[in-house]
């Protein structure tokens, strides 16, 4: 296969980019979208270019490194499917195909087809976790969970991290990823003592990073290479909104003890 | 040098208990004062840093890809073993000690192995109690599945991504303590020198890989959780970005490297498809319980649609050598049947280095459903990756790179043999042996985080004094002006072959004379070749690019280098070590049969190596193993 590729080029954060054109040539159907961009890399580098800089790490779809807005959907034309995973042969001889990294304010460009993706893990540090010191937990056992709970912990946890979500959301919003974890640590009881605070502070963090709000477009579970459920999003909306009320008694609380 | 294990007298099962209480304490208001460094952030590295974070030291993390959440345990699927005996079958510490000691083919340290297998059950608890969605019965207790041929059901599972769930549990704790304060974390830096003051461990040089920027960092106790080295082979189960830098740069520092030619050749793996290929998927060995192994038996057949060759023309070969146990042998041995039939020539597929994995008398027995209902999710990636339908035809397999049990020479408290240099998880050669388990790696990793390091560190630290070396001491300067010069010999070549070539070139030469099956004349052909080649990448290597910014290819050369030469120390262990055990299989050393056969005689050591310089041959040193517990007995599987 022949195809062209219109890649986003950019030096470093500071620095204008612009959309280069490259052959892809001498493709083969069985490589992944990775090793066309490995082929595409050896040439420019034994022509004396810069290869075209991209995340990827475990090339199998769980590591959540690589990304890329591939004719403007992230990860491209396959569903559920990672960059890494998407093979060639997904299209054809004579293809443009233009690559961009993801566009989000939050997320901002590294080098040319690599984001910063660190707002993801200072939401985590906010508040995505449950405090349990190492060496004091009880049995495994001791505390039974409803099968149905610990499934749909599952299907949340499964969230990679990859920030697809992010990318195809007219509003950058990272609510896909914050609810997927308030989802995950919610539906378990170890989950319990700490989901209000951690609803109100991973919430507040994500909103200090310069995601935007979701106004439901659901873009965001249909490019998610997980099948991550927009339903998430209202089990957060909901975590969230009782946190702020019994915030609010407290507070009400608090200056009325004050005032007394 | 000194390989004093220094393992705790009395009985095996009282070592832990007995060490512990052995050890010095630091109280908790002189904990701050201590920093450590972690360098990687896999479950052991991960683990570690929280644990030691929450004791009230001052850790600094450090990985290299762009958050600690994508480490490689991610993606480990099957399951982690814990000897908790929740079904009743027989299950204790002492049989998981004794499965993984035969298991490694005899050839681990007792006292530690069986360390490993107590804490397995507070493994199991720490999880749960952090999150982890493990599978779940309706009664709502923690199910179980058996594993790696294992006689009983002890290990825990999250759907096929175990080691994604367990690790993002210990990202948590991790992330928990950043936001804290405890630690420090460093994404995108890579650990290029370890830095050795008068002879111990006191800190480490990093390049920023964004900016490039050379940095040191000091702390009073250094940790490596830097993984294994499989990517020697090229084609490999790990991720791209796994190396040996890290373990290399202290082994060149004066750290033992234990065992180098114990590699793990997983059998069930998607075969390559051609040159462009960059790295290989594992599928779950489960797929063996039902799936059968075969091969044409005529070399002219290879080339038929499997379905068009008659039943008489085809050899199960592993049911044919293997009666008993036949496509469930083990790893090692399945994966040496596999590649002898395609040395024969009847191997199938793109380059005949392919065997069929046939579902088709499993779904004629049991009907598509329930096949479907097994193993949808394993069909449906094979098929997203190769686009064939293994309901229709059958998967063709091949052995793939997937683990290394050799690594850093640690103590019983995992310390290296560079004092305050620890080395947890698959950098480490301690547990595993010859050859590791299914399920074992997940274990070990989180073993060593959450439970010996917070303790064995502590105890190291008590008998110091913290603080910092300047950063003008001559052996502090002499790491960072090491590191710049050899970027910039790096970048000044200006060769004609890139970093990839020689890379490919090097995993060619392993596989071929390193691999499943090793003898005199192909480590002694290897032994001429990999010198050659090195001379050859550091002539004629490209690498586009600066220093001071992000830089793909400079970190990759940096990486290929350091494999280059391990290479050569994993060939140097295969020749040394004349017998076969576990994943190391020396062809003059086998059975009428054609079975591995040790020498327990000769080679009941652990062997270490010792850095003697550039162009030097190192020195083999050996850590004699005493079995006080179990029988050595011989491994058999007819």
């Amino acid at each position: 296969m022949n195809l062209t590729l219109h890649v986003w080029r950019q030096k470093d954060a500071a620095a204008a980019g612009r959309f280069v054109t490259y052959p892809a040539s001498d493709i083969s159907p069985d490589m992944s979208f990775l090793e066309m961009l490995d082929v595409v890399n050896e040439r420019l580098i034994l022509m004396g270019g810069e290869p075209i800089a991209v995340d990827h790490d475990c090339r199998e779809g769980i590591c959540g490194a690589c990304g890329v807005v591939i004719n403007g959907a992230p990860h491209g034309p396959k569903q559920r499917t990672t960059t890494c995973q998407l093979h060639m042969r997904s299209f054809k001889d004579g293809d443009e195909l233009t690559l961009e990294p993801w566009r989000a304010a939050a997320f901002p460009v590294v080098k040319d087809l690599v984001v910063d993706r660190s707002a993801f893990d200072r939401i985590m540090a906010a508040g995505g976790f449950i405090s349990a010191p190492i060496g004091s937990a009880p049995d495994g056992n001791a505390l039974p969970i409803r099968k149905e709970n610990a499934d749909l912990a599952m299907d949340a946890a499964a969230c990679i991290g990859c920030g697809a979500c992010v990318a195809a959301c007219p509003n950058a919003s990272a609510s896909l990823f914050v609810a997927a974890k308030i989802t995950h640590l919610g539906m378990l009881p170890q989950g319990q003592p700490e989901r209000m605070e951690r609803a109100l502070s991973m919430v507040a963090q994500m909103d200090a990073e310069g995601f935007g709000s979701c106004t439901n477009h659901e873009e965001c579970e249909a490019v998610c290479p997980k099948g991550i459920s927009v339903a998430f999003i209202a089990r957060m909306n909901a975590d969230f909104l009782r946190a702020s009320i019994s915030e609010g008694r407290r507070e009400a609380r608090a200056a009325e003890g004050a005032g007394g | 040098m000194n390989l004093d294990a220094r393992a705790p007298t009395g009985p095996l099962e009282k070592k832990w208990d007995t060490r512990r209480f052995e050890m010095k304490l630091i109280t908790p208001a002189n904990k701050r004062k201590y920093s450590v460094i972690m360098v990687g952030s896999g479950l052991a590295g991960a683990g570690g840093a929280a644990a030691l974070a929450e004791l009230g030291y001052q850790v600094s993390c450090f990985c290299y890809q762009d958050s600690p959440r994508r480490a490689h345990s991610i993606a480990a699927q099957g399951g982690i073993n814990a000897a908790k005996n929740y079904r009743n079958d027989g299950d204790s510490v002492w049989r998981l000690f004794y499965d993984t000691i035969k298991g490694g083919d005899f050839r681990a340290r007792e006292a530690n192995v069986y360390r490993l297998a107590q804490v397995s059950v507070n493994i199991i608890d720490q999880c749960a109690a952090l999150g982890v969605p493990f599978a779940r019965e309706y009664g709502g207790l923690l199910d179980n599945r058996s594993f790696g041929g294992a006689q009983v059901s002890r290990t825990f599972y999250a759907r096929g991504q175990t080691g994604q769930q367990l690790l993002l549990g210990a990202y948590q704790a991790l992330e928990r303590q950043i936001g804290a304060g405890q630690v420090r974390m460093f994404s995108r830096h890579e650990m290029l020198e370890v830095i050795v003051v008068e002879g111990t461990a006191r800190g480490i040089v990093v390049r920023d890989m964004v900016t490039g920027a050379i940095e040191t960092h000091f702390a009073d106790a250094v940790c490596l959780a830097t993984g294994g080295y499989g990517n020697v082979f090229y084609l490999a189960t790990y991720a791209k970005g796994c190396n040996a830098t890290a373990i290399w740069r202290a082994y060149r520092k004066g750290a033992g490297f234990a065992n180098p030619c114990y590699t793990q050749i997983h059998p069930t793996c998607i075969p390559v498809t051609g040159d462009h290929q960059s790295k290989l998927t594992l599928m779950s060995e489960s797929l063996r319980n039902d799936g059968r192994v075969w091969v044409p038996k005529q070399q002219e057949d290879c080339g038929r649609a499997p379905r068009s060759i008659a039943e008489p023309d085809r050899d199960y070969f592993l049911e044919r050598r293997y009666p008993s146990f036949g496509n469930l042998a083990p790893r090692d041995i399945a994966s040496r049947a596999a590649k002898q039939v395609c040395d024969e020539g009847r191997g199938v597929g793109p380059g005949g280095r392919g065997v069929y994995l046939d579902f088709a008398e499993a779904i004629g027995r049991l009907g598509e459903d329930t096949i479907r209902e097994r193993y949808g999710n394993l069909f449906e990636m094979y098929q997203r990756i190769t686009d064939e339908d293994p309901y229709q035809a059958p998967m063709r397999i091949y052995p793939a790179s997937h683990y290394t049990m050799g690594g850093l020479w640690v103590d019983y408290d995992l310390m290296s043999t560079i004092p305050g240099l620890f080395v947890l998880g698959e950098a480490n050669f301690s547990d595993h042996g010859a050859n590791r388990l299914g399920a074992s790696a997940l274990m070990q990793g989180l073993a060593d985080g959450y439970f010996v390091i917070p303790y064995t560190v502590g105890n190291y630290l008590a008998g110091v004094k913290p603080g910092a070396p300047g950063a003008d001491h001559p052996d502090v300067q002499a790491a960072v002006a090491g590191v710049n010069e050899r970027l910039a010999r790096l970048l000044a070549i200006k060769g004609k072959r890139t970093a990839t070539s020689f890379h490919r070139e090097l995993g060619r030469t392993m596989w071929e004379h390193c691999g499943m099956g090793r003898n005199r004349a192909g480590l002694e052909a290897a032994l001429q070749k990999i010198p050659a080649l090195r001379e050859e990448f550091w002539r004629d290597l490209n690498v586009s690019g600066e220093t001071g910014e992000l830089n793909q290819q400079l970190e990759l050369a940096g990486r290929v280098a350091d494999f280059l030469e391990l290479g050569e120390l994993m060939c140097r262990d295969a020749l040394a070590r004349e017998e076969s055990c576990g994943g190391h299989f020396r062809e003059e050393h086998q059975t009428a049969d054609g079975e591995a056969k040790r020498d327990d005689e000769r080679f009941c050591h652990a062997a270490v190596w010792e850095y003697q310089g550039d162009g030097k041959a190192p020195l083999r040193h050996t850590e004699p193993l005493s079995f006080e517990n179990v029988h050595l007995a011989t491994r058999s599987y007819t």
